[in-house]
C-alpha cells in the first residue's frame, strides 16, 4: 500500500529528465558504437522509470493477482486466501456451476444476451442516427445534436426510480416486457444508447469523405445501400469501439440491472455475485472469486484485443 | 426534422432531382423492400395489439399514445422523402420513452408521496385494508369449496347451502355460475378451467390461505376464506367504509378514520391507517428534505461529500495518470509496452468486481492489507467514517489512473518537440518548459475529459456501493445513509434497499441531481465552447 502511494509525490523530480530529453539523448546518440551506458547515467536516463515502472505494475497487479490466487484455494475463506498461490486446484471453478441458490451458469448466459444485445442495438440506433446528423442537413439538426450532448451528461440511472415505476406498470399490462423481463432491460439500455454513442460516431462519421457517397450516388446506389454498404465497412473501427464500450459498460451496470431483474435465474453476474457476496460476506471467498474470475475473462480479454481502438475512442472522449 | 434539404448541388435542379429519385428506387432492391414491409407489418402489428390490450386495461391516453406512435412511425417510412427521420426514429423512440419520458416522471414521483403504505389507488387501500383485517363471521354458513386455477391465478367453485353455484376470485367477486358440473353437491368441474387436486393444495397452502374472494363488488359484504380447501366460510372486515362520508369505522372499537388528503385514512387524533395510497403532495418532499433535521443533515454532507469525491478522484488519478505519462513518455526507455500493458488492467477489469475485490481486501478481520501487509493489524479500512473515505478515494484512483495514464500519453504525443527545444533555447528551464509551454497545451486538450470524467464520478454509484455500501450507517439520520454515500447511492437506498421506500422523496433527490449535474454541464460547455463547433 505505501509503495503504491509513492509515484504522485515525486512528481516535481520525474519532471525533470523527461523534458530534457532532447539535450541529454544527444551524446549516447553520437556515439557510433551502442557501448553500456554507466550504471549512473543509465539509471538517470531510464533507470529510475523502471523502478517507477516496478511500483505501478504492483499497485495495478496485485489485486488481480490476489483474486486469481483466491479462486484457485478450493473452500477457501477471506483469510485462507492471504496465502497467495498456498493452494492450487480447480475445485472452486467446478463448485461455482453447482450452487442452486446461485445460479451462476445463469448470470453468465444472461449478462452475454443483454450485454450483446444492448450493444448490438445501441451501435446500430447510434450509426443511424450519426449518418444522419453527419451527411443530412435538415431543420432541427443542431437542435438535435444540441439535445443529444445535454442528454449525455444525464446518465439514465439518475432516473432509476422513474425506470423502476415506469417498468413495474408496462409489467402489469405486458409481463413479457416489464419488470423482471430482460427484454424489458435491453429496451430500458437501448434508451441510453443514442445520447452515449451518436456524438462519439458522429465525428468519426465526419472524417468519411462526403465524396464517396457522391460516387456511390452516381454509381446508382439509395441512400439505404450507401449507408449499409459503403459507410458501415468505413467506419468500422469506430463501430468496434462503440460496441466494446457499451459492451464494457452493459456488463458492469449494476444499479438498472438490480432494480429491474427480480427471480436470481434471470439475474446478471453483477447483481448475482454483489449478492453472493452480501450474503456470505468472507465465507465462500474462493468461489466468489473464480466467479470474479470468469466473468472477467471476456472484458478484459476483449479489451487487451482492441486496446488500439479503444485508446483513440477515449481520446475523443469518453469515460468508462 | 421535417424537409430535407441534402448538400447535394444537382437537388437544386428538377432533373437532378427525378435522377436521383430514380437511381434510389432502382436501387433498394425487392429484397430490401420485402424487409422494410415486413418489419412495418410486424411493427403495426404490435402496435395494434398493444392498443387493444391497453384499452381493454382501461388505459385509453396511452393506448391512444401507441396507436398514433405506430402511425406515425408507418408514415415516415413509407412516404418518399423524410430520409433524416428515417435514421433518427427508431434511436429516438427508445431516447424519448427510456431517457425523456423517465426523466419528467422523476419530476412528477417526486411530487407524490408514492413508496411503501403508497403504492397504489385508494380503492385497492380501501381493499387491502379490509382484507388484512377479517375475522370469520360467527355462526356463518358453510359452502362447499372446490378450489380452481385459470392461467396461475386461484379462484373459488362452491355451492351454498340453498343449492347455489357460484365461481369468484380475488380480483372478480362471486358470480353465478351456471354450467358447473356438480357431484355431491360439490363443484367437480368448471368450464375454463382446471379443478386443483389434493397434492396441488398442500403445495399451494400459503397461497390458498391468503386467498378471499369478494362476496360482491361491495367492500363492506365481506369474503369467502378457507383454511382447508374443503369448506370456505364468510369473513367480514373489523373495519367499514362509508362511501358517503368517505370515512373508515372500526366496529370494534368504534374509531372514525377520514381521508386526510395525505393519500391515508385518519384519526382525529392522527393515528393512520396503513396501507394508504398515492396523492399528489406537492412540494412536500423538498420541504422535508430542506426542513427535517435527520434528512437536512445528511443531504448535506452527502451533497458535500459527492463533490468532494469527484473532484479528488478526478485530481488524483490525472496526477498520477499524468505523472506515469511523462515516465514513460520516453523512447529510450526498454519494455515500455510491458508496463503499459499490466497498468491498464484496473481498466479492463469489470470496476463492481475490483470494489467487491478491494473490499475483500480492506476487511478489518480478514483481509489481506491488516493480516498480511500491516501484520495483523485491526485498522478499519471500511468502518472508519473517515478512513473509509480515503480508501474509496484510493480504490477509485487505482481504478481511474489508467484511464488518464492513456489519455495523457496521447496528449503529450500529439504536442510537437519543437516547442519545447524552442523553450530551451530560449534559455527555459526543463520544469519551466513543462509547466508553461506543455501543461496548457495538454490542459486544452484534456479539459473536457477532466470535466466527463467528473460527472462520471459525481454519479459514481458502483464503486461506492460496492466498496463500502455507503457505509459506515449514520445511525442519527432518519433516512438509510452513511459517511461514504454520494447522492446516486442515496437515491438508490432510500428507493429500493431496506422495508421502507420512500420513491416520493429519491425522486426529489434524483431532481437535486438533475440540477447540480445541469449547471456543471452549462459551466463545462460554456468553456469547452463545445457547442460552437456544431455546425
Amino acid at each position: 500500500m505505501a509503495q503504491s502511494l509513492r509515484p504522485p509525490t515525486r512528481r516535481p523530480a520525474a519532471v525533470q529528465p523527461a523534458t530534457r530529453r532532447p539535450d541529454a539523448g544527444r551524446p549516447t546518440s553520437r556515439r557510433p558504437v551502442a557501448r553500456p551506458r554507466p550504471f549512473r547515467r543509465w539509471f538517470a536516463q531510464t533507470g529510475w522509470r523502471h523502478l517507477v515502472g516496478v511500483a505501478v505494475v504492483v499497485f495495478a497487479a496485485f489485486p488481480l493477482v490476489y483474486v486469481f490466487s483466491a479462486s484457485l484455494n478450493p473452500g477457501g475463506t477471506l483469510i485462507t486466501a492471504n496465502t497467495l498461490f498456498g493452494n492450487l486446484s480447480l475445485q472452486s471453478y467446478v463448485d461455482l456451476f453447482n450452487r442452486p441458490q446461485q445460479p451462476f451458469a445463469a448470470w453468465y448466459v444472461n449478462t452475454l444476451f443483454i450485454g450483446f444485445s444492448a450493444s448490438a442495438g445501441s451501435v446500430m440506433l447510434g450509426a443511424l442516427a450519426a449518418y444522419a446528423f453527419s451527411r443530412m442537413r435538415f431543420t432541427g439538426r443542431r437542435f438535435g445534436l444540441i439535445t443529444i450532448l445535454l442528454v449525455q451528461m444525464f446518465p439514465q440511472l439518475l432516473a432509476m426510480v422513474a425506470i423502476f415505476l415506469l417498468m413495474l406498470s408496462i409489467g402489469e399490462i405486458f409481463p413479457a416486457i416489464g419488470l423482471n423481463s430482460q427484454i424489458g432491460l435491453i429496451m430500458v439500455y437501448l434508451g441510453g444508447a443514442l445520447g452515449v454513442n451518436t456524438y462519439l460516431m458522429y465525428g468519426f462519421f465526419n472524417t468519411i469523405p462526403v465524396s464517396i457517397d457522391e460516387a456511390a450516388r452516381i454509381d446508382g446506389a439509395g441512400h439505404a445501400r450507401i449507408f449499409f454498404t459503403i459507410i458501415l465497412p468505413l467506419v468500422s473501427p469506430i463501430l468496434a469501439v462503440v460496441a466494446l464500450l457499451s459492451l464494457v459498460a452493459t456488463l458492469s451496470e449494476f444499479v438498472i440491472a438490480s432494480v429491474l431483474l427480480r427471480d436470481p435465474d434471470k439475474q446478471t453476474l453483477a447483481v448475482g455475485l454483489y449478492q453472493f457476496i452480501s450474503q456470505e460476506t468472507s465465507q465462500n471467498w474462493s468461489i466468489f472469486a473464480a466467479g470474479a474470475v470468469l466473468a472477467a475473462i471476456i472484458p478484459v480479454a476483449l479489451f487487451l484485443a482492441l486496446q488500439r481502438y479503444i485508446v483513440s475512442g477515449l481520446v475523443a472522449g469518453s469515460v468508462k | 426534422m421535417s424537409a430535407p434539404t441534402t448538400t447535394r448541388p444537382d437537388d437544386r435542379t428538377a432533373d437532378g432531382r427525378r435522377a436521383r429519385r430514380t437511381a434510389e428506387t432502382a436501387s433498394i432492391g425487392w429484397k430490401l423492400l420485402l424487409l422494410k414491409i415486413t418489419a412495418l407489418g410486424l411493427l403495426n402489428a404490435v402496435s395494434v395489439y398493444a392498443a387493444m390490450v391497453l384499452f381493454f386495461n382501461e388505459r385509453w391516453l396511452i393506448g391512444t399514445l401507441v396507436v398514433v406512435g405506430g402511425a406515425f412511425l408507418t408514415w415516415i417510412y413509407f412516404q418518399r422523402g423524410a430520409l433524416p427521420a428515417k435514421y433518427l426514429a427508431p434511436g429516438v423512440v427508445f431516447l424519448l420513452i427510456f431517457q425523456v419520458f423517465v426523466i419528467l416522471y422523476s419530476g412528477y414521483v417526486a411530487f407524490t408521496n408514492y413508496g411503501t403504505g403508497h403504492n397504489s389507488t385508494k380503492d385497492h387501500a380501501i381493499h387491502a385494508i379490509m382484507l388484512q383485517t377479517q375475522d370469520r363471521v360467527p355462526d356463518s354458513p358453510t359452502y362447499q369449496l372446490t378450489v380452481v386455477e385459470r392461467s396461475g391465478e386461484l379462484g373459488f367453485a362452491v355451492t351454498t347451502e340453498a343449492g347455489e353455484i357460484l365461481l369468484g376470485s380475488a380480483e372478480t367477486p362471486l358470480e353465478e355460475l351456471p354450467d358447473a358440473v356438480v357431484e355431491d353437491g360439490r363443484v367437480v368441474g368448471v368450464p375454463d378451467h382446471e379443478v386443483l387436486s389434493f397434492a396441488e393444495l398442500v403445495e399451494r397452502q400459503q397461497e390458498l390461505t391468503t386467498l378471499a374472494v369478494p362476496l360482491s363488488e361491495d367492500p363492506n359484504a365481506g369474503a369467502l376464506r378457507t383454511q382447508d380447501g374443503q369448506r370456505a366460510y364468510v369473513y367480514t372486515s373489523r373495519f367499514v367504509y362509508d362511501e358517503a362520508a368517505d370515512t373508515m369505522t372500526n366496529t370494534q372499537t368504534g374509531d372514525t378514520y377520514a381521508d386526510g388528503g395525505e393519500g391515508a385514512f385518519v384519526t382525529e387524533a392522527g393515528e393512520e391507517l396503513m396501507p394508504g395510497w398515492r396523492v399528489n403532495v406537492g412540494l412536500e418532499n423538498f420541504v422535508r428534505a430542506v426542513t427535517e433535521e435527520s434528512i437536512r443533515g445528511p443531504l448535506l454532507y452527502v451533497t458535500a461529500w459527492t463533490f468532494a469525491f469527484a473532484f479528488l478522484s478526478v485530481a488524483s488519478t490525472f496526477i498520477l495518470g499524468l505523472f506515469l505519462a511523462i515516465v514513460f513518455n520516453d523512447p529510450r526507455m526498454k519494455s515500455r509496452r510491458y508496463y503499459r500493458l499490466v497498468m491498464i488492467l484496473p481498466y479492463a477489469f469489470p470496476g463492481f468486481l475490483s470494489a467487491l475485490v478491494w473490499a475483500g481486501m480492506m476487511n478489518q478481520e480478514f483481509g489481506f492489507i491488516n493480516n498480511v501487509l500491516f501484520g495483523g493489524a485491526a485498522i478499519p479500512w471500511l468502518s472508519d467514517p473517515w478512513l473509509a473515505k480515503f480508501s474509496i478515494l484510493l480504490v477509485n484512483l487505482w481504478l481511474g489512473f489508467p484511464y488518464m495514464f492513456l489519455v495523457c500519453t496521447g496528449a503529450l504525443q500529439s504536442i510537437p518537440e519543437e516547442l519545447t527545444e524552442a523553450a530551451q533555447m530560449d534559455g527555459a528551464k526543463p520544469f519551466q518548459a513543462f509547466r508553461q509551454i506543455k501543461f496548457p497545451l495538454l490542459l486544452v486538450s484534456i479539459a473536457p475529459l477532466l470535466i466527463s470524467s467528473f460527472a462520471f464520478n459525481f454519479n459514481n454509484f458502483n464503486l461506492v456501493y460496492m466498496l463500502t455500501g455507503g457505509g459506515p450507517r449514520d445511525i442519527e439520520a432518519g433516512i438509510n445513509v452513511g459517511s461514504t454515500d454520494i447522492l446516486i447511492s442515496m437515491v438508490y437506498k432510500v428507493a429500493f434497499v431496506g422495508s421502507q421506500s420512500d420513491y416520493g422523496l429519491a425522486s426529489a433527490f434524483s431532481i437535486l441531481i438533475f440540477f447540480i449535474v445541469g449547471t456543471i454541464s452549462v459551466i463545462a460547455f460554456r468553456r469547452t465552447r463545445a457547442l460552437e463547433e456544431l455546425n
